[in-house]
């Protein structure tokens, strides 16, 4: 049992890893990686939301829309819970460190539009996972977001000072190295 | 006796990048003869192609940017970055397939981020990357030990590997794969051991040549002989092979004397180079047993290169007088 759990974890943060194999949350990805603390910020609020979130849309999916019979309206019912969830975040981050709330700016409200964070939901739900997996699920792709933004925003930041050329400069040279990131992912294909 | 009192300035020539880079190349003739001995000419073979396929790549992006050309083509990175890479390509590849890696070595993994100096993630090993899952099967041959092919003891000129028999058994204990399988030698693969050992050589020498510090091989090849040690369970048919045996198969010896200790793409710091190394040699073990590849040196490398700026940022040394400090992080944000 322990076992599984370990398994579905190393499979969400590094085999799939929802950014570099899956291609999913490349907004916040590409948009929040340009400076590492902002970068850490955004991971540790993604990691909150997207536990937080799986675990209600499991909820939400198990309780309400099952008992009913409706389950063909879970993608329209787990994007009003992540909606929530963030709402729920941006209140919490606010009142506790408004520096943080300031740098993260308009993207504490984008994680509802993270297609990570709805991916998680509506895959939980695909893959019958249980109360815990879903948990661990939502904990694990969290977990391999953060991984591999805030390593991206230490190698932009270093990249900024390099000497690229012209047509290159900014998010290209961005999109080329998480090309090569995720080819040293395929690495880690086979492990579970 | 008098001791001789020299005035300063103690000036000494520094190491240019072009030293650095004629020394390593005269380091990777031991593994390179080694490999002729063992597999063949298709090694050398590799070389003859990739060299002049580099240095005309370079020039063409050298002409594209404007630099001026003798300069950098004299710097013989490029070689080294050829060299490396026709090392690492199973020997007879086809032309095509080391043209593409060098192209995608020199033209994306070095220029598009601005050349020498700049590059985050090591050419040679992109372009490795890039062509074993682009193509599978050519990545996936290689050369069977001479000796094999003339006594015999096989049909055909190419075999899998010790690396990759031992990943698909599970009916042999290790010792008879040791006794029965031609593949294998005395301590690890017959003929891998010595190209490995060589490799050793060479590297020991750029050591003593202080072209790179200690830390990084030293931290991969005990951090690997460590992680295959904890999990040697004597030799049963599920074993994942004894520390020697790692230590010199594949691309290990190659691995930590000639791609990781890479100034540019490693981490920066003694610190830093120690931990670098460390999870290289972790991730080589982890691909090694669990993963779908026999060998993983390219994979580690990729993922801690990629890994390497933050490893900088969180190991960064202390200024001497002043006190230890923590990395630039804005405490109140949290």
């Amino acid at each position: 049992m322990l076992a599984d759990y370990a398994l579905l974890l190393i499979s969400a943060v590094l085999v799939n890893n929802f950014v570099l194999v899956q291609f999913l949350g490349l907004c916040p990805f590409m948009g929040v990686s340009n400076k590492l603390e902002t970068a850490i910020g955004m991971s540790s609020a993604t990691t909150f939301v997207l536990t937080l979130a799986s675990i209600c849309s499991w909820l939400t999916y198990q309780w309400l829309l099952v008992p009913l019979g409706l389950e063909y309206l879970r993608t329209i019912s787990f994007i009003l819970v992540i909606a929530v969830v963030v709402q729920f975040t941006e209140m919490v981050v606010r009142k506790t460190s408004p520096l943080l709330y300031k740098v993260l700016g308009v993207f504490l409200p984008l994680i509802t539009t993270n297609c990570a964070v709805l991916g998680v939901a509506l895959l939980n739900i695909n893959k019958n996972h249980s109360f815990m997996e879903s948990a661990l699920y939502g904990f694990g792709a969290a977990a391999g977001f953060s991984l591999v933004l805030v390593l991206f925003a230490a190698m932009r930041e270093r990249l900024a000072a390099a000497d690229v050329p012209t047509p290159f400069k900014g998010a290209a040279i961005g999109m080329i190295t998480a090309g090569l990131m995720s080819l040293a992912f395929m690495g880690f294909a086979g492990l579970v | 006796m008098s001791l001789l009192n020299v005035s300063s300035p103690h000036a000494h020539r520094p190491l240019s990048t072009a030293t650095v880079m004629q020394l390593v190349l005269l380091a990777t003739l031991p593994g390179i003869a080694a490999l002729s001995l063992f597999f063949g000419w298709g090694t050398l073979l590799n070389l003859a192609i990739a060299i002049p396929l580099a240095l005309l790549f370079e020039a063409c992006v050298l002409k594209l940017r404007q630099r001026p050309l003798a300069f950098y083509l004299g710097d013989y990175s490029a070689v080294v970055t050829a060299v490396l890479l026709a090392i690492a390509l199973p020997p007879h590849s086809p032309i095509w397939l080391v043209a593409i890696g060098i192209g995608f070595a020199i033209i994306i993994a070095k220029h598009l981020y601005g050349g020498l100096g700049y590059n985050p993630f090591n050419p040679a090993m992109v372009a490795y990357v890039v062509l074993l899952i682009s193509f599978p099967v050519e990545m996936t041959q290689w050369a069977a030990p001479l000796s094999l092919i003339d006594s015999g003891a096989i049909d055909g000129h190419t075999m899998a590997t010790p690396l990759d028999v031992l990943k698909n058994n599970n009916s042999e204990l290790v010792a008879d794969l040791f006794a029965h399988n031609p593949g294998f030698g005395r301590w690890a693969g017959l003929g891998w051991e010595w190209v490995n050992l060589s490799f050793l050589a060479g590297g020991c020498f750029l050591l003593y040549k202080r072209v790179f510090t200690w830390h990084a091989p030293v931290a991969m090849l005990s951090s690997l002989a460590f992680c295959s040690l904890f999990f040697y369970d004597g030799g049963s048919s599920a074993s994942k092979g004894s520390p020697l045996f790692h230590l010199l198969s594949g691309a290990t010896m190659f691995g930590a004397f000639f791609i990781i200790t890479d100034p540019v793409t490693s981490a920066v710091s003694n610190r830093g180079r120690l931990v670098y190394g460390a999870l290289i040699g972790l991730l080589l073990f982890v691909i090694r047993a669990w993963g779908n590849y026999p060998d993983a040196l390219a994979f580690a490398v990729l993922l801690m290169n990629f890994a390497a700026p933050f490893i900088d940022y969180y190991t960064q040394p202390r200024t001497y007088g002043h006190k230890a400090k923590q990395p630039p992080s804005k405490e109140e944000s949290h």
